[in-house]
């Protein structure tokens, strides 16, 4: 159990079932009134915000989160299927849960599960990753709209925009935060 | 950790504040730290300190002094209360409090303004503040606005509605208080009798306090009244916060008896504390009160 007291930023809280983060934390009190505080929580399951206010005797529950390694086996229909690289237990997220992490899945890649009450509620896949160009148009020579990148397709399907030198079979550096292109790795 | 710099200005404007005073006739007084029985508030929550507590205020001290015939008197000191830590809160911070013999809460108006403005032009050379909402004036006369006016124009509430909702403090925190003090400072005066356990009601209009707080760009600096000196009305107000305190699930500590016993001997009188930390983030255009404290309670 939290109290007031506990309540700061990055905090994690229980909120009618749902884990909650605290993004934005204020204390005010009146000098002879109430201490209100005031919260901006991010659900952390749906994403959304929203504002709560706070009184003195409040209390909170802890968001049962737990965070495990976990090697991505195979996906089937909507689900993805993940095995623990230490219990070897399995576990399959929704194509809505894994979001943008499905971008740079490939075989056996390790990522971050995040689990709420034993439940996986979301992926954190590596900063950076390595992924192979499987499509590439050879860059148009006489290309007079201005741009100097070009679009490619690689192993996961996800299209991204690289310089004009990227050809097909390349192994491209990602970076997951943006989904830009930081540079191309030898093999 | 406060910068050589914030230690001068710092140290300017306590020195400024007690030449304020001392010239104006105040004597300076330091009475205990700890005490055995701070006022029953029911929001204010004393530190223990041993069996006794450290002191929230050094108010009934220093009404004690006024009823033992000191007329004018000023204390610069520490007060404490748990739980408070906020952009505008530590639970350890620096009080001002004056107590004049012979005046209410009006008269002292004027000596703020008059304050403010001494402080202003020794600390920053001029009578307007820079604030995060745009330039104050600090000139007399300050804007006097009622509790019951200042519901009425920004609250979806009137005060005394939003009292029976148990949404006062609420209100006045989220609606209110960061509209006061835009241009000029403002004082909130006469607020809901409920609401001033140590001060005096309206003799024309017992339903308000003669009750006033200061407020500069949405900022609670001073909380001043015409002194209760009634001993019986002070017992009763008491119970009543310590009923409070109850209702709140906490135990109310002693009742103040020596205070008590001494009202009967105290004159007619106005008094006030200053927060000496938010005034001098004020004067030094601070958005939180860490950056104007020598230490913060993190850093300890």
């Amino acid at each position: 159990m939290y109290t007031t007291s506990d309540l700061r930023k990055g905090l994690k809280i229980n909120i009618d079932g749902q884990p909650y983060i605290i993004t934005d934390f204020q204390f005010s009190k009146p000098g002879k009134g109430q201490a209100l505080y005031r919260c901006r929580l991010r659900n952390m399951v749906t994403s959304n915000s929203m504002d709560r206010t706070f009184r003195s005797n409040d209390k909170f529950d802890k968001a049962d989160l737990e965070e495990r390694t976990v090697q991505f086996l195979y996906a089937q229909g909507d689900e993805y299927h993940f095995m623990d690289t230490k219990s070897y237990e399995q576990m399959a997220l929704t194509t809505e849960q894994m979001g943008d992490a499905v971008k740079y899945l490939i075989d056996n890649m390790e990522v971050d599960v995040l689990l709420f009450e034993g439940r996986p509620i979301g992926v954190t896949v590596p900063t950076f990753v390595n992924l192979t160009v499987t499509a590439a148009e050879p860059y148009a020579k006489g290309d007079t709209s201005g741009s100097d990148t070009k679009p490619v397709t690689v192993e996961t399907g996800y299209v991204l925009q690289v310089p004009p030198f990227v050809e097909e079979g390349d192994k491209l550096q990602i970076d997951t935060r943006t989904g830009e292109y930081v540079t191309r790795v030898k093999e | 950790m406060l910068s050589p710099s914030g230690l001068r200005q710092r140290a300017r404007l306590i020195q400024a504040l007690r030449r304020f005073f001392i010239e104006r006739g105040y004597l300076e007084v330091d009475t205990p730290v700890r005490v055995p029985a701070p006022a029953p508030e029911a929001y204010i929550i004393p530190e223990p300190s041993g069996d006794w507590f450290l002191q929230t205020s050094p108010e009934l001290c220093m009404k004690r002094l006024l009823a033992g015939g000191a007329e004018r008197i000023f204390q610069i000191c520490k007060c404490f209360r748990q739980a408070e830590r906020g952009s505008r809160h530590l639970p350890e911070f620096t009080m001002l409090e004056w107590y004049r013999a012979g005046i209410g809460y009006r008269e002292l108006m004027p000596e703020c303004e008059e304050l403010f403005l001494a402080l202003a032009r020794e600390l920053t050379g001029g009578d307007r503040l820079e604030t995060s909402s745009g330039p104050v004036s600090l000139a007399a006369p300050w804007e006097r606005l009622t509790v019951a006016e200042a519901f009425a124009r920004h609250a979806p509430l009137s005060a005394e509605a939003a009292l029976a909702a148990g949404r006062f403090d609420e209100l006045l925190v989220t609606q209110v208080e960061p509209r006061l003090g835009l241009g000029r400072p403002t004082f909130l005066h006469d607020y809901p009798a409920a609401l001033g356990a140590l001060a005096r009601l309206r003799p024309d209009d017992p339903a308000v306090a003669e009750r006033f707080e200061i407020y500069v760009d949405g900022l609670e600096l001073a909380n001043g009244f015409s002194e209760l000196t009634d001993p019986a009305e002070q017992r009763r107000r008491f119970a009543a916060e310590r009923q409070r305190i109850e209702a709140d699930g906490r135990r109310p500590g002693p009742l103040p008896d020596k205070f008590l016993a001494a009202l009967a001997a105290m004159p007619e009188a106005a008094g006030i504390a200053l927060g000496v930390d938010r005034l001098l983030m004020l004067l030094a255009g601070a958005e939180s009160i860490e950056r104007v404290v020598t230490f913060t309670p993190e850093e300890l």
